[in-house]
């Protein structure tokens, strides 16, 4: 496989992908893996959920439109179990009452799908540092 | 479009042609018709009516004539009755009865004469020196010694003007003596001349030699000859019918044409004629058909000028009336159909969205891996690139296309203002002036002042006027035109209307113009789905987006927002299900 993940810095970001379009995951992952973040497929709200269960993430980057649990209701869960974790969400063009929403419950921030994977990363970034600030600030706290 | 402008044309002309035809035939025919049967109808009443008057005329003349010498016959026959041969001798007791005839009928007797068996007069009573004259060889004479009483034919006798005679023949004891009297010829002649009617007509009494016994005295000479055949025909007659009225037609010049009435008097010895010249007896006939033709020939230039005009208004108005029922073919979109069609486009965008951002994404991942596979510097290295970036770039342009057709379907993200209509259309020609100037197009604004401001997406609205503006320029594109943009406050509703003078929408096109991907540029050049936002935007606000078109002459759109119920816009959800 010439898509093994590369570590490059030491302490690379942790990525949960959470969308129903499994091919879209598959090779949206490996290019952001190629780029120095470590990231967990999940083809499902529920896979998602039990990724988490199993292991700690940075970032979610989360669909807001899959098949079996509405990303909202995903969105919820991820919150409860790890309030720590920043949640970027994944929604179509037009959706923004739905983005709205999820911000208010807690999301970083979303994007429109389909997106430009530099955006996605520049993101992801951004997500990576608040959650450090975070972390930061909840230290100093 | 040229082609068609020629049908229509076309068509117009032949409209108006049939027109014309029309009202040629239902006009000019029935004319046409009526005014000959009426003037032929009248003609013949009129000729009837001129032959019964002229036939009465000379009927009742010539009884009058009959009568006249009839009566002077009865009064010699009374004389000779009643007083004998030997009192007649006596030339002072005839000089009395002459002076008594001529006190009762004026001058109508000269004189007076009895005459023996041997033609000898042998007694006179009258102005003229002629007692004992011998007649034994006058014509008359001979004539009125074998009959019982005999008017002569005129003639000049002895004493040389023209007269004419009476006579009785009686028996004495000598034989047979006449009593003679002479009639005035002037009195005569007075009673055929008093026949005058018109300038032409008169009248004359020939013998059965064709002599004039009274004077013809207006007719002209030519006319005498030529009439002559006709006398002679009618002359011809006399044996068969004397009591008939006879009546002919004769050419007498090339211009001209008498009518001839005769009738015989004196038992057929005479005939009365009365002529005259066709054109004076039927003057009103003819006066009536100078004025049917003079009224037929206004009629015909009337009804020709008048379905000239006639055709040509009609034939304009209802050019008029085509082009503005095309003008008038508004279209309103139907919503149901619209927001079915915005939910089927909002499906597909979004089933395609997921394919084409794999794509894309697969794309990116090859162009990842070139940077670790060694593919030299070469052509083919150079192509891989360009391929991906290919892949890419119409992904892209498919990610805009379905982006397009969910604003048109759904609510999209947008900030509600409070937005000033006429600066932002404003804003919007100063952005198009430049395209405008290329397309030779002149933009012209209407705007009504102190309009209220609408709360709307100023984007949104952007949006739509752009998208009108740009249609408009496009429509007038390489031909040049005016784009005229007006705003109005009607009631609660702000209405802003975008008209071209450009090539129009055809009516088959019409009512397709709002569906989604409904496009007349060339493929790559439009993705039909402008106008069908614009509906989406519109309606989404409450609102209305109309259009008139006109082939050859433009199109306006109109766009109707109501002021008043757009505040609550900012709250509206999505209505149709289609979220994400």
């Amino acid at each position: 496989m010439v898509n093994e993940p590369k570590s490059v810095t030491s302490e690379p970001i942790r990525l949960l992908l959470i969308d129903d379009e499994k091919d879209f995951v598959k090779i949206l992952s490996k290019r952001i893996r190629r780029r120095n973040i470590s990231v967990t497929e999940a083809f499902s709200g529920v896979e998602g959920i039990q990724a988490l269960r199993a292991e700690e993430f940075d970032v979610a980057v989360l669909d807001l439109k899959m098949e079996d649990m509405d990303g909202i209701e995903v969105l919820k869960m991820l919150k409860i179990m790890a309030p720590r974790l920043v949640v970027i969400m994944l929604t179509g063009h037009g959706s923004a009452e739905a983005a709205e929403q999820g911000i208010r419950l807690g999301a970083f921030d979303y994007l429109t799908k389909p997106c430009e994977l530099e955006e996605l990363l520049e993101k992801i970034r951004e997500a990576y540092a608040h959650r450090q600030q975070g972390e930061r600030g909840k230290d100093v706290l | 479009m040229s082609n068609n402008t020629q049908l229509t044309e076309h068509y117009y002309r032949s409209l108006n042609r049939n027109i014309i035809l029309i009202i040629f035939f239902v006009s000019i025919i029935p004319l046409i018709i009526v005014s000959s049967t009426i003037y032929y109808q009248f003609r013949a009443s009129y000729h009837e009516k001129v032959y019964d008057h002229l036939r009465e005329l000379v009927d009742s003349h010539t009884r009058n004539i009959d009568h006249f010498l009839q009566e002077k016959l009865g009064d010699i026959r009374f004389l000779a009755a009643s007083y004998g041969l030997d009192k007649l001798q006596d030339e002072a007791f005839l000089q009395s009865r002459l002076a008594a005839l001529q006190k009762s009928y004026g001058q109508d007797f000269v004189d007076l004469g009895v005459i023996n068996a041997d033609g000898e007069q042998i007694a006179y009573a009258g102005r003229f020196k002629l007692a004992r004259a011998d007649y034994s060889d006058a014509d008359w004479f001979r004539r009125a010694i074998d009959r019982e009483y005999y008017i002569s034919d005129v003639f000049l006798g002895l004493r040389g003007i023209p007269h004419f005679i009476v006579t009785v023949r009686s028996s004495g004891k000598d034989g047979y003596w006449i009593l003679r009297a002479t009639i005035d010829f002037v009195a005569f002649t007075t009673l055929v001349e008093n026949i005058r009617l018109g300038q032409t007509g008169f009248a004359f009494i020939l013998n059965n030699r064709g002599e004039f016994q009274t004077t013809p005295i207006r007719g002209p000479s030519t006319d005498m000859m030529a009439s002559k055949k006709i006398y002679t025909e009618f002359l011809a007659k006399s044996t068969d019918s004397p009591d008939q009225v006879h009546i002919a037609v004769k050419a007498v010049s090339s211009r001209h044409k008498n009518i001839y009435i005769a009738a015989f008097l004196k038992k057929g010895d005479w005939l009365l004629v009365y002529q005259q010249r066709m054109a004076e007896a039927f003057v009103d006939l003819n006066r009536t058909f100078t004025i049917t033709t003079i009224l037929m020939v206004i009629g015909f230039v009337g009804i020709t000028i008048m379905a000239f005009t006639l055709s040509k208004t009609v034939v304009r108005r209802v050019a008029k009336a085509d082009s503005e029922k095309q003008l008038m073919r508004k279209t309103v979109v139907e919503s149901g159909k619209m927001a079915s069609v915005g939910e089927l486009a909002a499906g597909i965008a979004h089933e395609i969205n997921n394919p084409v951002a794999i794509m894309v994404e697969e794309a990116g991942w090859l162009g990842d891996l070139m940077e670790d596979v060694d593919l030299g510097e070469g052509e083919n290295r150079a192509e891989f690139e360009r391929a991906i970036g290919q892949i890419q770039t119409q992904g892209k342009r498919c990610k805009e296309i379905t982006h397009k057709l969910l604003s048109f379907a759904r609510k999209t993200d947008t900030t509600v203002e409070d937005v000033e209509i006429n600066e932002l259309l404003e804003e919007l020609v100063a952005l198009s002036s430049q395209r405008a100037k290329y397309s030779m197009v002149e933009i012209r604004t209407d705007f009504q002042e102190n309009l209220p401001t609408l709360r709307v997406s100023t984007a949104e609205l952007q949006q739509v006027f752009f998208n009108l503006i740009n249609n408009a320029i496009d429509a007038m594109d390489h031909d040049g035109g005016t784009l005229t943009i007006s705003s109005r406050q009607i009631d609660n509703d702000l209405v802003v209307t975008v008209s071209d003078t450009g090539k129009g929408i055809p009516e088959a096109n019409l009512d397709r113009i709002f569906d989604p991907f409904f496009t007349t540029k060339p493929v790559g050049k439009g993705t039909g789905l402008g106008l069908s936002i614009c509906y989406g935007i519109i309606e989404k606000l409450g609102g209305k987006l109309e259009v008139e078109s006109a082939v050859e002459k433009g199109t306006t759109f109109s766009v109707t927002i109501p002021l008043q119920s757009n505040t609550g816009g900012q709250d509206t959800q999505v209505s149709n299900g289609l979220n994400s």
